[in-house]
């Protein structure tokens, strides 16, 4: 590439980080472009650990630059990244692939994702369902893309119409090639292989994790190569818009998946401790610069009525006691179940905390979450089957929900008590009880109402929002970066 | 920044020499100072040596963030000056102080000096205690400088540090300001217990250091525990490796993976049974239920596992000084 060719290559990499919520200013990107140069641009790895150098600022930020550096400066062109002496069957890419993840080659692994890919992940005109003799037009189509990379963007992007792919899907190739199916044998095979002193059901165990692991590092190699072939026929710029997961932070709690939620829940200690310490920074600054004239006086006495030092008022240190009234009804569970265990780890910013759950009744769950705190993995099941949070059905019942809890627990709200309501509002069409609501809010000193939605959508179908806004101010909070805004600025005053 | 052509004249801006030549370099010597680094810290260092920036190391506890500067510092033949950071560390802490007392004497003592001369004497280098920082920007030795655990110090020492760290040069009032004779390597760690501030953020490299993949681990055990068997690292490593991947309280560290070495070592172990993990798990899991959690996950809890059981029975009873089977199965 030529030295113009690298720089713009370079900016435009920069706007699409800018584009996934990664902050690259100008200076960044020249420092990234010194960087590259003393690199040298041969070794693609080094290219990426220099650019995520001098790029990045955290670690959260490096899952969406790996994705968008796959994209921008990719291995090789056209096929496969790397190849190999080509399987034709996808019984013989599963016999490859686990001789490779035994042996632990994550080179050969990746370049079988691509070979995996190449074979049966091709869709459009040519590739439809990619069995083993199709195999050959998804590389010819693969080959084209090479020909014409200069210009892939405008060969591609407007080509429906194109004769040859339209796309590469991971999805595809992975339910042709079913990893899955690997498992059992990899298992035995990586206990054959890694032969030390364990034996029976701990190595078994063992086995077992690593030959997950294995067959999921094979699924990752083959969503991104999937991802970069996409790129190279639709031109880089679009599929970098969706094609790149964002940042664990900015994922929206109602949408996420599975694993995400594993990710927020790794999440949820250091986000704690950095929480902690703001607030505690607060708290200090608070007590500075106000000056307590008596005392001050009285000690002056010492220094002949001059006042050489002056005492400064100390505050209480405020420590309010904290309610949480959660909906663990569909969707919104995620989100509670994440502020639950966040809140539980900032316990000790607070005198108390109760936690309260409510489906169509509530019921006290604080115990059930100060146990979560050791085995977070399956929190909402465990509240949903050990409280009692519901006579009939999962659909959530606010007017039931809030009554119980005005009824029953009114007297956990004081003077000092903050509330936080976390739930949608969707009332399933049963009235929404803003007498109770105004209740809990007339007895505790703060009421705030999170709701994981939108404020689009807020009042749109059986959503109450904006009548329970009323009593009670209510805050947008779809992801852990709302979450942790919010709670410095709402907690501990 | 502003005159980007010039980074390829002069690598830095004072001139000065880079001390690697090349990314293998790097590995080469750091591997000979007993650092066996990845990609990503090779090609890191390399940078911060050649662009002249600083290098800001993020990671969990115990993943050898200190010890990476330890490993620069003897890899380069340069002296390590080291600023542990802690809450309430401040400027006299940190970059300077008059040695008050000794200014106090130095006065009583020339009471018949006139004042300009006694001034003149008082605050010079005789009576300037020298701090880490301005140790290190004066030191005329290749110098390595580590600032520990910079996520414990308040902002304010974020702010000294921006300007020590972006021109290598400190004002004291009265002297005058000193800079830099030899640009210092500055290596600054973070557990990231708080969010360092932009401006100091962007002024260095970043670089996060996690645990590393299972060969370099290896390979690291090995270094650190010589007479340990290889094999046994090996299932040492990949015991560690699946702890990790459950989610634990608090993650076994490089370093509590060489202590397991050690320990195992130690009790002559020879291979990684499961009797030896359970008596010696205390050493790479330090919180009670994560202890409980890896037991129960790696299937280690049950006195005996149902085939187990079967296996003794029929050992039991095909072995010549016979046990009912009944009181094998406690």
């Amino acid at each position: 590439m030529t030295a113009h060719a690298v720089a713009g290559r370079l900016v435009t990499f920069a706007h699409a980080l800018r584009e996934h919520g990664i902050a690259v200013g100008t200076g960044e990107t020249v420092d990234a472009a010194a960087a590259a140069e003393a690199v040298g641009f041969a070794d693609r790895e080094r290219l990426r650990e220099a650019l995520s150098a001098s790029v990045l600022r955290g670690a959260a930020q490096r899952p969406v630059f790996d994705g968008v550096f796959d994209l921008y400066f990719p291995a090789a062109h056209g096929t496969s990244e790397t190849t190999v002496d080509e399987p034709a069957t996808p019984a013989q890419l599963r016999d490859q692939l686990l001789d490779a993840l035994v042996s632990g080659d994550d080179a050969r692994v990746r370049a079988l994702a691509a070979t995996g890919i190449d074979l049966f992940g091709g869709y459009g005109a040519a590739g439809q369902s990619g069995q083993g003799g199709q195999g050959a037009p998804g590389g010819e189509g693969g080959q084209g893309g090479e020909g014409a990379q200069g210009n892939a963007g405008a060969a591609g992007g407007s080509g429906s119409a194109a004769p040859r792919l339209s796309g590469w899907s991971a999805y595809q190739a992975l339910s042709e090639v079913r990893p899955q199916a690997l498992r059992a044998r990899l298992r035995d095979a990586i206990r054959e292989a890694r032969d030390d002193g364990l034996d029976g059901a701990s190595a078994e165990a063992l086995a077992d994790r690593e030959a997950t692991a294995g067959i999921a590092a094979f699924t990752d190699h083959v969503r991104a190569e999937a991802r970069r072939r996409t790129a190279e026929l639709r031109g880089r710029d679009r599929v970098a818009q969706y094609a790149v997961a964002p940042q664990t932070d900015l994922v929206s709690f109602t949408s996420a998946t599975a694993e995400q939620f594993a990710d927020m829940r790794r999440a949820a200690a250091p986000l704690s401790r950095k929480l902690a310490t703001r607030l505690a920074a607060r708290r200090r600054r608070a007590t500075r610069g106000r000056i307590d004239l008596r005392r001050t006086v009285r000690r002056s006495l010492g220094t002949g009525g001059v006042p050489m030092r002056p005492v400064m008022r100390r505050r209480r240190p405020g420590r309010p006691e904290l309610v949480l009234l959660c909906d663990l009804s569909g969707s919104v569970a995620g989100f509670a179940q994440f502020t639950l265990l966040l809140t539980q780890a900032l316990s000790d910013q607070f005198s108390k905390v109760r936690s309260f759950a409510f489906v169509s009744r509530t019921d006290e769950i604080t115990e059930l979450v100060r146990a979560g705190r050791d085995e977070p993995e399956h929190l909402a099941e465990r509240i949903v089957s050990e409280a009692a949070l519901t006579k009939v059905g999962m659909s959530s019942d606010y007017d039931g929900a809030l009554q119980t809890f005005a009824d029953g627990w009114g007297d956990v709200l004081g003077p000092r008590t903050s509330v936080l309501v976390l739930g949608d509002g969707r009332t399933n069409g049963a009235p929404p009880n803003l007498t109770a609501l105004r209740e809990i809010a007339g007895r505790a000193r703060h009421v705030y109402w999170l709701n994981p939605e939108r404020e689009s959508s807020w009042g749109t179908g059986d959503s109450e929002a904006y009548r329970y806004a009323r009593e009670v101010p209510m805050f947008e909070c779809r992801t852990i970066r709302q979450l942790s805004r919010l709670v410095t600025r709402l907690l501990p005053e | 920044m502003t005159e980007p052509s010039t980074s390829q004249a002069t690598p830095q801006p004072s001139g000065q020499e880079s001390v690697f030549a090349s990314v293998d370099e790097v590995v080469e010597r750091l591997a000979g100072a007993g650092y066996l680094a990845s990609n990503a810290v090779a090609t890191t260092v390399f940078l911060a040596d050649r662009l002249g920036k600083p290098l800001l190391v993020e990671g969990p506890a115990g993943v050898g963030k200190t010890e990476l500067a330890r490993a620069m510092a003897a890899a380069t033949d340069s002296e390590l000056i080291r600023l542990q950071c802690y809450e309430g560390i401040d400027e006299s802490r940190a970059l300077y102080e008059w040695n008050h007392a000794s200014q106090l004497l130095r006065i009583t003592a020339a009471k018949d000096e006139n004042w300009d001369a006694t001034r003149e004497h008082v605050f010079s280098e005789e009576f300037l205690l020298s701090r880490p920082l301005l140790t290190a920007i004066r030191n005329e030795h290749p110098t390595v400088l580590l600032i520990d655990e910079i996520d414990k110090a308040d902002v304010e020492v974020e702010g000294l540090l921006l300007e020590v760290l972006g021109d290598f040069q400190v004002t004291v009032p009265e002297l005058g300001t000193i800079t830099a004779t030899r640009r210092p390597l500055v290596v600054l760690t973070s557990n990231a217990t708080r969010e360092l501030s932009e401006a100091l953020k962007r002024r260095c490299l970043f670089l996060h250091l996690d645990f590393p993949p299972a060969e370099l681990e290896r390979d690291i055990v090995t270094l650190r525990v010589p007479e340990l068997d290889r094999e046994l690292a090996a299932s040492l490593v990949r015991v560690v490796g699946a702890l990790r991947e459950l989610e634990l309280r608090k993650s076994p560290s490089i370093a509590e993976s060489v202590d397991w070495a050690r320990t195992l070592l130690a009790l002559g172990a020879e291979t990684l049974d499961e009797e030896v993990v359970r008596a010696t798990l205390g050493v790479i899991l330090k919180y009670e239920t994560d202890q409980r959690k890896a037991l129960s996950e790696l299937r280690l809890d049950r006195v005996l596992s149902p085939t187990d059981g079967a296996a003794t029975v029929a050992a039991g009873t095909a072995s010549p000084g016979h046990v009912s089977p009944g009181s094998t199965v406690s």
